[in-house]
């Protein structure tokens, strides 16, 4: 016993357990010695489940699974925010400046075509964004952990990313805090934490802003993180005109690469999909409920198409571009994957997803009011998931019951 | 034609969810909701008497209580509608003993398994609701038969996914302070978000 870590943690531990002073601060002390040694407790009695995963790495493999789109969203708001001023000093007019611009002075440059620059310029508005989701979510995990003497679970980690990467660059940070508030808090504590909710928590602290602050979460002033500058998303620019009457940088390909506006996370296709077979090939993600999704996406784009429609433009899209655009990628692979409140039944999940594929594309082309459709569409999947494991249980009850009967 | 009846049923189902967006027949809502297989039972009784009463209240309503529309018997002067939220309570109420009794003498499978749903419902605000709204919009006859029976249909959705979420939560940790009817009312509340995405959809 030479590590001076494993010490100072065996040392300390007396004061929390049993009648410790800090006794009650165990699940503060626990989730630290977790993070650098495995956990001690083993399971007991019969049931010995051999597996080396656990709730800890599923979640440290998610968070890695993100990364290709957090770095790539950074790039992206740089390169976004840099060649709107290019053409705003070239206009030579004057931008609003934020708290944000002496900090861009001091760390970025301003030139759209260096990708340093760029990837500075992203990490100046993305990082505080990151870091107030991160402690408000983990001040709320430990404050309940701490009342109500659970675990301090992993999930937490995971949900301020995804909730920091689903914002869009230009949130106001206290917003920003309420929402991860909200998401985490009502979402997810007050049903008693990580496993034990029904709904995506990340999503329903972004569905509450949505609703609540509409201008600074689905505006056009939001997604530059240049301020007072206005830019449409595809999805609203094809909603009003037509996908085929798109500004000249909209095209599919910078979409699929993700070089067009949106939130933080959600524009590179690419990047997803990176994020995607990491999930898939570590079987974190269900391919079942994937599949699902792009089954109904298909189906019912291709039922619209087919419908047709003189005023609305959104009828005639084809599939693969609603798959580019906006949120679709991001939720697919990040938020409906999600386990706890996904279906939980092999058969259900595919009916899950077919369910969420169909509302997407229904939202998006029917709902004037939303041009994006994927946060609220998983949200109805989340919803109607329960229902779905129940007839699928209750299903394979009376099969095999059938099937002894004859016997 | 078909497609105006298209657009009532869709919107009485998702847009205008009586129970999650209207937020009407909160009491049964809440109450049957803890087992799927009750919440069904009660979602299709709610269905089967919706679909009667707002076809038939509407009947009455042109027929008998609208302004001018005694003129068949004289009275072409004469307005009824005061009496409206009366009478749509008194049909409701009968309708629902007669179908009970016609249920229990020449269906008694369906009225086993509706067992004390039925007459509860004739007290569920939901249904009266639905009658009144079908007055609001000044719906055809044609288009009230859709009107119930969408509205019905959209109630018992919203029913049986709140008793799937809640047969979920069995299974979770929730505070003592908010077991039982405040954790119900919170996940109404988030469940009415889910159902937001409806919103703005003009039919």
């Amino acid at each position: 016993m030479s590590d001076p870590l494993r010490n100072l943690f065996d040392k300390s531990k007396p004061l929390f357990e049993g009648k410790g002073r800090f006794a009650r601060f165990f699940p503060l002390f626990d989730v630290f010695e977790n993070l650098f040694y495995s956990s001690e407790r083993k399971t007991s009695g019969l049931t010995h489940v051999r597996d080396g995963s656990d709730i800890q790495r599923v979640m440290v493999v998610v968070w890695l699974a993100t990364f290709p789109t957090m770095f790539f969203g950074m790039y992206n708001i740089g390169y976004q925010a840099l060649s709107a001023l290019e053409a705003i000093n070239l206009a030579g007019a004057e931008h609003l400046k934020d708290w944000h611009w002496p900090l861009v002075q001091l760390f970025s440059g301003l030139d759209p075509n260096s990708i340093l620059d760029c990837i500075a310029y992203g990490a100046i508005y993305f990082i505080p964004i990151y870091l107030v989701t991160f402690f408000v979510g983990i001040a709320w995990e430990m404050i309940f952990a701490v009342v109500r003497q659970h675990e301090i679970s992993e999930g937490a980690f995971v949900t301020t990313v995804l909730f920091a990467l689903s914002c869009p660059p230009d949130a106001p940070l206290w917003q920003v805090a309420l929402g991860i508030s909200v998401g985490l808090v009502i979402g997810k504590e007050i049903f008693g934490g990580t496993g034990k909710n029904f709904l995506n928590p990340a999503l329903t602290g972004r569905a509450f802003l949505y609703f609540a602050y509409p201008a600074s979460w689905s505006g056009d002033m939001s997604w530059v993180a240049v301020d007072g500058y206005t830019a449409a998303t595809m999805l609203g620019i094809s909603a009003q005109d037509g996908y085929t009457n798109m500004p000249d940088t909209f095209t599919w390909s910078n979409a699929f690469f993700g070089l067009v506006p949106g939130s933080i996370g959600e524009t590179s296709t690419v990047a997803i999909l990176m994020g995607l077979a990491i999930l898939l090939i570590t079987k974190i993600a269900s391919y079942r409920i994937v599949g699902g999704i792009i089954l109904g996406t298909i189906a019912t784009t291709y039922l619209f198409n087919l419908i047709g429609s003189d005023t609305n433009p959104m009828f005639q899209m084809p599939f693969w571009w609603h798959m580019v655009m906006g949120g679709y990628a991001f939720g697919l692979v990040f938020m409906a994957t999600e386990p706890v409140s996904g279906s939980h039944t092999n058969a259900g999940r595919w009916i899950y997803g077919f369910v969420i594929g169909f509302m997407v594309i229904m939202i998006r082309v029917l709902n004037p009011a939303y041009p994006e459709g994927m946060m609220l569409a998983i949200l109805f999947g989340n919803l109607l998931s329960p229902l779905i494991d129940h007839f699928v249980v209750s299903r394979n009850i009376s099969h095999r019951s059938r099937v002894l009967n004859a016997k | 034609m078909l497609e105006q009846y298209l657009s009532i049923l869709v919107n009485s189902i998702f847009i205008e969810n009586i129970a999650l967006s209207v937020f009407l027949g909160m009491c049964t809502f809440i109450a049957i909701s803890k087992k799927i297989e009750a919440a069904i039972g009660l979602g299709i009784a709610v269905i089967v008497v919706i679909g009667i009463t707002v076809p038939l209240n509407n009947l009455i309503y042109t027929y008998v209580l609208k302004e001018g529309a005694l003129s068949w018997l004289g009275y072409p002067e004469v307005s009824l509608e005061f009496v409206g939220l009366i009478s749509y309570i008194g049909i409701i109420a009968a309708v629902v003993q007669i179908l009970e009794m016609f249920l229990d003498k020449y269906v008694p499978v369906l009225y086993n398994a509706l067992g004390v749903f039925l007459p509860l419902i004739t007290v569920n605000c939901a249904i009266l609701g639905a009658s009144l709204f079908m007055v609001e919009k000044s719906l055809a006859f044609g288009e009230s038969v859709v009107y119930g029976l969408g509205a019905g249909i959209g109630w018992a959705l919203a029913i049986a996914m709140l008793a799937g979420i809640r047969e979920k939560l069995k299974y979770s940790d929730i505070p003592e302070g908010l077991q039982g009817l405040g954790i119900t009312f919170i996940t109404v509340g988030l469940m009415s978000f889910g159902f937001m995405s409806f919103g703005g959809i003009s039919l």
